[in-house]
């Protein structure tokens, strides 16, 4: 069977082909490697990314154009349908632009770019993304961000936080995120948005691994 | 018709951009400043017919994220109005 993965590159990207590497390097099977301009998603998919970078230059707001780029409406529909979707900082961006996902992400707090390995907290271990991670892991994993500040409104932040949908929270203070938040689930469980870059932690090579049980949980039997 | 629309941040959202620039105008000596907050003005130069409708929901839909922003739209003058 193998899983069948599906990377989308927007004008901008820049992560996509590290994700499509540690998909493959995880689960054995290259993913496809979709355009932003293409109408249609291919079928029967597993899952989909949305890979970093800074689609459309950041214009308008990071996130803002490619969320209305032909792909996003399929992305949507196949969201809707329980297709997995992982969005990793660009990602996120766009995933909380397109509606999939509440909240915004505004400019760091500090103004900097922040391009370091933070400790992160799996606060939801039972997620079809996280369920591969032991209850209360600590994970170290790097982020490469300007516009990371999660804002939402506290009836939301309540929210994400009583229905567990809070995935994974900064150990210490990242970017001004509000609740430290690092990482958000949709409601359905199936979208999930993260700054945090797992890709980067797949292999002994990038100093530590603590991504890859990302991807393994998300992958569960369709690569045993 | 041109279309004058400023996207401002909600008040109660933090704007570290208007913050630093605030910190700078306290650096070069200019005393009183309350508060700097920093938003974004776009113009558009639209058909004369476009409705109010169409221009909120240009302005929902992607000039401005609702989630963080408040906009207001500025209807110029046309260039045949006297």
């Amino acid at each position: 069977m193998g899983f069948r993965a599906a990377v989308i590159t927007f004008p901008g990207s820049n992560c996509d082909r590290d994700m499509a590497t540690a998909l493959e390097l995880v689960s054995g099977t290259a993913p496809i490697r979709v355009w932003h301009g293409d109408a249609d998603l291919p079928d029967n998919l597993d899952f989909i990314a949305l890979p970093g970078g800074f689609s459309y230059g950041d214009y308008l707001r990071s996130g803002a154009m490619a969320a209305n780029s032909p792909i996003m409406r399929s992305v949507v529909k196949a969201a809707e349908r329980g297709v997995p979707v992982l969005g990793v900082c660009n990602g996120f961006q766009v995933l909380t632009e397109s509606g999939l996902l509440p909240g915004a992400l505004m400019r760091n707090a500090s103004q900097n770019f922040i391009c370091r390995t933070v400790p992160l907290t799996v606060e939801n271990t039972q997620s079809l993304f996280t369920g591969s991670y032991d209850s209360g892991s600590k994970v170290r994993i790097p982020v490469a961000h300007h516009d990371g500040n999660y804002f939402a409104d506290e009836a939301t932040l309540d929210r994400l936080e009583g229905d567990g949908r809070v995935a994974f929270r900064y150990d210490e203070p990242c970017n001004g995120s509000r609740r430290d938040i690092a990482g958000i689930l949709n409601a359905s469980g199936n979208v999930l948005g993260m700054m945090p870059h797992p890709e980067r932690a797949v292999e002994d090579a990038h100093g530590g691994v603590d991504g890859r049980r990302l991807f393994e949980s998300v992958m569960g039997e369709l690569v045993s | 018709m041109k279309v004058r629309i400023l996207v401002r941040l909600k008040p109660g959202v933090l704007d570290p951009q208007g913050r630093a620039v605030h910190h700078s105008l306290d650096g070069l000596g200019f005393e009183g400043v309350e508060d700097v907050r920093i938003g974004r003005m776009i113009e558009l130069d639209v058909a004369d017919n476009t409705s109010d409708e169409a221009l909120n929901a240009m302005c929902e839909k992607l000039l401005a994220n609702m989630v963080i922003e408040d906009f207001s739209i500025e209807k110029l003058e046309t260039a045949g109005a006297a």
